[in-house]
């Protein structure tokens, strides 16, 4: 290498293997902004996270208390201005009672 | 591009399109697995909510010949509901991960279809004449009283509207720790093999009890794991000889007839790589998503991240040859990494002919690349381009600093838009492409 090159180009090898291979450019890139990436063998935290994939809860209870919230949240809204909230006021009719949603959708895609 | 010989020159042309339109996606349409049947005639999709929905290529009208015929709904059924495994406090999703049909043996149809846990074997059967005139009820239903039967007569099977009933004939559970990735019927149409993270099972289409244990890569201590199973298939010919891919890029073809545990393989393929250029992302983006046998049995093409190759089952230190998908995304690595893209699983199909591969890109777009010209291109997916038997205009991405007119920059594609599966019909250029919750159907213009 000419030992004339300039000093801003500091280690040149290294510039110029990022140049080539922007794969490496990337991994410098992820290294700067997560320091402690690659201390422990990748590998084996990267395929562990995948063979446990999918939510963990806490029990049963707490399965069936999530669904019942999302379920919850996808009850058709036209059906909320009607209904207000009964507490105790009267005893309800069938009427009164918020839509049970069915709980088989048919796909979109057969539509 | 018309009249070339060999016809390999395809002009695609939107066809159909399925699914609902508005922008808010609920999970559960998300399109998970696409399929035809082995005569093309059906087509299947499986979604994230656990349906099915079958769709049957309706015959070419007599007054409209130039069109080739329109898939129709043909049934729907919900094949697997959200379970909950109590002894690991995990939800078992009912997301269908793959479908594969069984080859038609009879008037009815059967597939496979599976979640991450359990394989079931669906029947779809149509009914199109009904009894009617039973000497025990009416019409309606109700028993006629027995006292007041004077004769005898025999019911009479009188034609009724097209009924197509789906049912569960067996269901094969129990039989993997880990997360179900594939399942590939044999050729001896009687067994058929599912894959998870570290083991490989074999069944018997009528035994639902039992299955053989054919590939265990489990480590004795889990802290030495360092690959799992990511994709297998069984041969399209030799009921003997199966193949799976793994999350290092490598791909294992095992006998079994050489031994009952087929751990140890007979075929091992792998690109050799040059150290020099190894990084941090080289093992995550050289993980095989999938793998497919050609029709032929010679070849077999696997899928990692950037690219796709083609490998001759006789050579295994490379691939014969190597298509790059979106190699601009290279130098995108690292948010892609950190936005998880980088694991996305796609998916890779061969046409009826092997003269030509498909596979799915970011912001709706999909490749195909003809094995023969070596020409590629690549498509889109979209709303906009969903004008009846309108040509799909080819789409590119500019890498350099110039956008031409009409290209896209890497900076633009949306990544959320992922084509993942994608299925080309046996026989006929018609492909279907799954983009998020739609359904597009395409078609070679018929010149």
């Amino acid at each position: 290498m000419d030992s004339r090159v300039p000093q801003a180009f500091g280690c040149w090898p290294e510039v110029q293997d990022k140049m080539i291979n922007p794969e490496k450019a990337e991994e410098a890139k992820l290294k700067a902004r997560y320091p402690n990436l690659g201390n422990k063998p990748g590998g084996s935290d990267l395929l562990r996270k995948r063979l446990q994939k999918g939510q963990k809860y806490f029990d049963s209870g707490d399965y069936n208390m999530a669904k019942a919230k999302i379920k919850n949240k996808q009850l058709p809204t036209a059906a909320a201005p009607e209904k207000t909230e009964i507490t105790g006021d009267h005893i309800p009719t069938p009427q009164d009672l918020p839509q049970r949603k069915p709980s088989l959708v048919a796909s979109k895609l057969a539509g | 591009m018309a009249g070339v010989a060999g016809g390999n020159d395809f002009q695609w042309c939107f066809s159909q399109v399925k699914g609902a339109i508005d922008e808010d996606v609920a999970e559960a349409d998300i399109i998970s697995t696409v399929e035809f049947n082995y005569s093309g005639e059906l087509l299947a999709t499986g979604d994230k909510g656990g349906r099915v929905v079958i769709f049957q290529h309706e015959q070419e009208s007599k007054n409209r010949p130039h069109l080739r015929g329109e898939y129709n709904v043909y049934s729907t059924f919900q094949s697997h509901e959200p379970e909950f495994d109590y002894l690991k406090s995990l939800e078992i999703e009912e997301k269908i991960n793959k479908i594969r049909w069984l080859p038609q043996q009879n008037a009815a149809h059967f597939l496979l279809s599976t979640n991450d846990k359990t394989i079931k074997l669906w029947k779809i059967s149509e009914r199109d004449k009904r009894a009617e005139g039973y000497n025990l009820k009416y019409e309606d239903g109700r028993l006629i009283d027995p006292f007041r039967i004077t004769s005898l007569r025999v019911p009479v099977l009188m034609p009724m509207d097209l009924m197509v009933e789906a049912s569960p004939r067996r269901i094969f559970a129990n039989a993997h720790t880990y997360h179900i990735n594939s399942i590939s019927v044999n050729s001896d149409h009687e067994t058929y093999l599912s894959a998870d993270d570290l083991r490989i099972n074999l069944w018997h289409l009528e035994i639902t009890d039992r299955s053989f244990n054919i590939v265990d890569i489990k480590p004795a201590n889990m802290e030495e794991l360092t690959e799992v199973i990511t994709a297998a298939e069984c041969h399209p010919h030799q009921c003997n000889v199966f193949v799976y891919s793994s999350s290092k890029g490598t791909i294992r073809l095992c006998d079994m007839r050489a031994a009952a545990l087929c751990d140890r393989h007979s075929k091992f393929f792998e690109e050799p790589e040059d150290p020099s250029s190894r990084s941090f992302f080289s093992e995550i983006i050289s993980s095989i998503s999938d793998v497919k046998f050609s029709h032929s049995g010679r070849y077999m093409m696997t899928r990692d991240y950037l690219s796709v190759k083609v490998w001759d089952l006789n050579m295994e230190n490379r691939p014969v040859e190597t298509y790059q998908v979106h190699e601009y995304l290279r130098s995108k690595l690292c948010s892609l990494y950190e936005n998880d893209c980088i694991f996305d699983k796609f998916e890779c199909c061969w046409n009826g002919s092997d003269s030509a591969i498909m596979t799915g890109s970011y912001n709706n777009f999909f490749r195909m690349f003809d094995r023969n010209t070596r020409r590629d291109i690549t498509l889109e997916a979209s709303r906009e381009s969903s004008k009846p038997r309108a040509t799909l205009k080819p789409r590119k991405v500019s890498t350099g600093g110039k956008r031409k007119k009409d290209e896209i920059s890497v900076d633009s594609l949306d990544f959320n838009k992922k084509i993942l599966h994608t299925a080309w019909h046996p026989k006929e250029n018609v492909i279907a492409v799954a983009a998020t919750n739609n359904l597009y159907i395409f078609q070679d213009k018929i010149n």
